[in-house]
């Protein structure tokens, strides 16, 4: 069974690289400044002690005020994962940074993400509809749809 | 002890063989013209080697005895459809056991499945690509009339919106019984077509 590592001391050590990323912390999870998202994760991804070079899946959730992105990463050789958030604000054009430079798992994922909700990925290199056709409006699986 | 010796036949061996080669001779010089066939139970039309009917009724007798069918877009009705080929209900009873992967080769389409706006083009030019005539069986509740999705914003509520249906078969999914009754209704739709109209 994966063990899930403890965000706070994950968070604590990530706050010694990159004081500025981490927003906030608890056991699960860790919320991070979309600025910061790329290099915090390519931070955990070449790190020997952590080596998360597994994404699992990136989604996101609508909270009205904000949209809030969650994204699971994993090391194969540890066997243990991770749950890394982070936030975007606005309902006309929120945008993050993309991480398809460091996981190439993450290029449909957040093409979907695009697609369904509306957010953008900035530095995606293929960021169009993916199940919806172009022309669609509106982005289905927000909560204000319909 | 002494040996008995067999006793003297009847016949000699010359004389058996020659009431073999007369029994032959006799047989070969009565049986010069055959014997007719036991044909007095055909009525006369057969005798004559003539079967009237109408071209419409042997071209919808052919169609209707073995529609290929093509399978588009199977979701869960695909599992009732599987039990009807199998050996239980054995569609194949109606000619049917032949499921082609491609539309080119198939005379009949069993839509199976909820269909989505972005697939919609696809299943219009696969219609386009089977030969005519063609036959369209909506099975299912989704492909009447979209089912439980029909109110989602990317559901096509009914294939009869893409496509000409020619049969609906409500259910959800439709129990074998219920397609095979469907498999019929179209039978007797073909049975009743006029190809030269």
């Amino acid at each position: 069974m994966t063990v899930a590592l403890s965000a706070k001391e994950v968070a604590a050590k990530l706050e010694q690289q990159l004081p500025s990323g981490i927003i906030e912390s608890n056991e699960g999870s860790i919320l991070v400044n979309s600025e910061f998202l790329p290099d915090i994760i390519a931070f955990l991804k070449t790190t020997p002690e952590f080596d998360f070079d597994y994404l699992n899946y990136i989604t996101a959730v609508d909270y009205l005020d904000y949209f809030e992105l969650v994204y699971q990463l994993t090391s194969m050789n540890h066997n243990h994962s991770l749950v890394i958030k982070t936030r975007c604000y606005g309902r006309e054009n929120p945008s993050v940074p993309s991480i398809v430079d460091l996981f190439v798992a993450a290029n449909p994922q957040e093409r979907e993400i695009y697609d369904l909700m509306g957010i953008r990925f900035e530095g995606h290199p293929n960021l169009k509809r993916m199940f919806l056709w172009e022309g669609f409006e509106g982005h289905p699986q927000r909560k204000d749809y319909l | 002890m002494e040996i008995e010796r067999p006793g003297d036949f009847i016949y000699s061996d010359t004389d058996v063989d020659l009431y073999e080669g007369q029994a032959i001779e006799e047989l070969k010089a009565n049986s010069r013209v055959p014997i007719p066939d036991p044909d007095e139970w055909l009525d006369e039309e057969i005798q004559q080697n003539i079967l009237l009917t109408t071209v419409d009724w042997v071209l919808n007798w052919g169609r209707r005895s073995s529609p290929w069918v093509s399978l588009c877009f199977p979701a869960c009705c695909a599992f009732e459809f599987i039990a009807a080929m199998g050996p239980r209900f054995d569609i194949s009873r109606f000619g049917m056991e032949i499921l082609r992967a491609s539309p080119r080769q198939a005379d009949l389409m069993i839509t199976a499945g909820t269909l989505t706006w972005k697939h919609a083009p696809n299943i219009r030019r696969i219609y386009n690509q089977m030969a005519e005539p063609k036959w369209v069986i909506a099975m299912g509740a989704c492909a009447v009339s979209g089912g439980i999705f029909r109110s989602g914003y990317n559901v096509v509520p009914g294939y009869n919106h893409i496509i000409p249906v020619d049969v609906y078969i409500p259910g959800c999914p439709p129990r074998p019984e219920s397609l095979i009754q469907g498999i019929q209704m179209l039978q007797e739709k073909i049975a009743k077509r006029k190809n030269f109209a």
